[in-house]
């Protein structure tokens, strides 16, 4: 490798067979090329996927209610089944081991709100202090709920960062007074979510202020909990599926729903859909793999082309160097030494290309599900190592036999 | 400084068995200027070839310079074309996409000589065939004789004991084939050793013995008067 003879030799090839280089960088470097791009757009899409998930705790088990559709026990199809304080009671009574947070929410229907002049339609709705965790809510001003608003029933709510943006402009909400359905509030809190302006477009009031102050009866309109995360994702994956299970049937138990009843007690499992994703995730990042790797393969095909042609090409030099002294060994070295130069360098080159477009372009990209691709630097420079080996093996065998070729019949005129 | 004894060598070709050399018994002393004629088919060529370690003799025995030449590998037999034995194609054999004095110093680079010292000695080969002011052209900017020429530099550059020149005029016209002569002959005058194979008789009365092959056997081997090449030009 520190042969400066050789290397002189080498850079003489190659400066008089510029295009044969060229070409065989080309199909190095497109190879890498390509399979560095497919890869940051299979990490972009599993970072765009998780963010869609951000907006609420991952392992949330969302319960709403709904109109019977089968008739049971001598009732009639179409009953609407109204949940109380009692099932959520009975609920986290139950389940108190196995539950993180747990909140029932109590909606508003038609939430106007107003401050000063300004005023505009949001979801307000009547929530325990859990209720923050199981959004995945953070606070950027002030406070969320807490069990003393609950117990006192305080006319306090929690807006989130939209409503204040619509309703307070510049002004800083903590302390203010907005008016929710035509009733005094206090802000104590602004609170953002990373699901974005969907999700900040309410306001939450201590639940049961909001069943006093509106409706004055113990109704709820949904329930959200959120499991104690277990040792492994399968073990909580499982906790959670049999925790729906018991749920669904306790509440259709509680309110003579038939069991085979799918709409009047629906439950929502998030950690489902995120099984469901991680899946879709795995699958797809599989898929870049396989088309990467069939790239890789295309590549060392190709370079494995070159390398044969180049040793057919150069069979009557093969000859002739080896009539004038060369040893068999320094042939293979000279042609492989010149094709480890040629792919090392163009494979490089092109890693530094992908890896450059992605840094340039990269963080610029704003697709639904695909955020910032970016690519494993040691997985691109061991696929560099792979092609250059696989190039140097390819053009191996061809050369050996070239060497062994005996000078006499390379040499015999066509 | 050539001692050939039996020398048998056939080819296979298919089921065929074709008997090339059928027992060659001869010498060459040093500074001889030797033709070895023949129609084709003679096995002349084969001769040549084996006399060049670019093949193998089934049987019989070959010395050069006092070392017996036999079960060579591939390395040795590199090693020995690179010391005792200089090359000169018909077809000129340059590598195309070097200039005139790399292929001239090419022979020194598988000797292991330095850069330097390469070029240097290169220079003085081709300004001994006269093509000192051609050194960076490349062979196909050249004519015939100037590339047979730089052939005949490249094989006096390893500066070896024997020349070995396979119809070196072959490819060439009346007076370019007189004027390379020229330049064995002189080549020869200082000393060389040279064998040429041809089936040119004009080319064969310029050196000073021809042995004639028939058949895979020496049918004549006699010394002739030198014709001098300078005279036909």
């Amino acid at each position: 490798m520190f042969d400066i003879e050789r290397w002189e030799e080498i850079f003489d090839t190659i400066r008089k067979n510029k295009l044969r280089t060229f070409l065989t960088g080309v199909s190095v470097a497109s190879g890498i090329f390509i399979l560095v791009i497919l890869l940051a757009l299979g990490q972009g899409m599993q970072n765009g996927i998780s963010k869609e998930f951000e907006q609420d705790a991952s392992n949330r088990v969302s319960v709403w209610s709904g109109v019977t559709s089968v008739e049971y026990k001598g009732l009639n199809p179409g009953r609407f089944i109204q949940m109380k304080n009692e099932d959520f009671d009975f609920i986290k009574t139950k389940f108190e081991n196995d539950l993180e947070y747990k909140s029932s929410v109590n909606r508003i229907w038609s939430g106007l709100a107003s401050y000063k002049k300004e005023n505009g339609s949001y979801r307000i709705e009547g929530v325990y202090p859990d209720y923050q965790f199981i959004e995945n809510a953070s606070m950027t001003a002030g406070r969320f709920l807490n069990i003393e608003d609950h117990r006192n029933i305080e006319k306090v709510a929690v807006i989130g960062y939209r409503v204040q943006q619509d309703l307070f402009k510049k002004e800083n909400p903590i302390g203010k007074i907005v008016k929710l359905s035509g009733i005094n509030f206090k802000v104590v809190g602004v609170y953002t979510d990373p699901g974005g302006e969907r999700e900040e477009n309410r306001v939450f009031i201590p639940l049961s202020t909001s069943q006093r102050v509106y409706n004055g009866s113990n109704v709820i309109r949904n329930m959200g909990f959120t499991m104690q995360p277990q040792n492994t994702f399968e073990e909580t994956l499982a906790q959670s599926k049999v925790f729906s299970e018991e749920l669904e049937k306790i509440l259709k138990e509680r309110h003579t729903v038939a069991p085979q009843d799918t709409s009047a007690i629906n439950v929502f499992n998030t950690l489902t859909e995120v099984k469901r994703f991680f899946d879709l995730i795995t699958m797809i990042k599989l898929f870049f793999w396989v088309v990467g790797i069939c790239t890789i393969i295309a590549g060392v095909v190709g370079v494995s082309n070159i390398m044969l042609i180049i040793v057919k090409e150069r069979t009557r030099e093969i000859g002739i160097r080896k009539a004038i002294g060369a040893q068999p060994w320094s042939i293979i070295a000279m042609i492989l030494h010149e094709a480890i130069f040629v792919t090392a360098i163009a494979g490089f080159t092109g890693l530094l290309f992908g890896a450059g477009l992605l840094e340039l372009v990269g963080p610029n990209i704003e697709v639904d599900y695909i955020v910032n691709p970016s690519v494993n630097f040691n997985v691109a420079l061991t696929t560099v190592f792979i092609l250059i080996f696989a190039g140097a093996l390819a053009g191996f065998f061809p050369a050996r036999r070239a060497a062994k070729i005996k000078p006499i019949v390379a040499l015999r005129d066509e | 400084m050539i001692e050939i004894k039996d020398l048998h060598k056939s080819y296979k070709m298919g089921s065929n068995e074709l008997h090339v050399l059928k027992g060659i018994n001869f010498n060459v002393a040093e500074g001889e200027l030797v033709a070895i004629m023949g129609s084709s088919g003679s096995g002349k060529s084969t001769l040549l070839n084996i006399l060049g370690m670019l093949d193998e003799a089934d049987a019989g025995s070959y010395t050069l310079d006092g070392i017996p030449i036999k079960n060579l590998n591939e390395k040795i037999a590199a090693r020995y074309r690179n010391k005792f034995l200089g090359f000169i194609f018909q077809s000129f054999n340059l590598i195309g996409y070097k200039s005139a004095l790399d292929n001239v110093a090419m022979p020194l680079y598988y000797q292991g000589v330095k850069r330097a010292e390469r070029t240097e000695k290169a220079m003085h080969y081709l300004e001994k065939v006269g093509l000192a002011n051609w050194s960076d052209h490349l062979p196909n900017e050249l004519s015939g004789g100037q590339k047979q020429r730089v052939a005949i530099a490249r094989a006096l550059a390893s500066e070896p004991k024997v020349l070995l020149a396979d119809e070196p005029t072959g490819a060439l016209d009346t007076k370019t084939s007189y004027e390379v002569m020229d330049l064995i002959q002189g080549i020869n005058d200082e000393g060389k050793t040279i064998l040429i194979v041809t089936h040119e008789r004009d080319i064969a009365n310029m050196t000073k013995r021809i042995v004639n092959l028939k058949d895979g056997i020496i049918i004549d081997d006699s010394k002739v008067e030198q014709v001098k090449a300078s005279a036909n030009v």
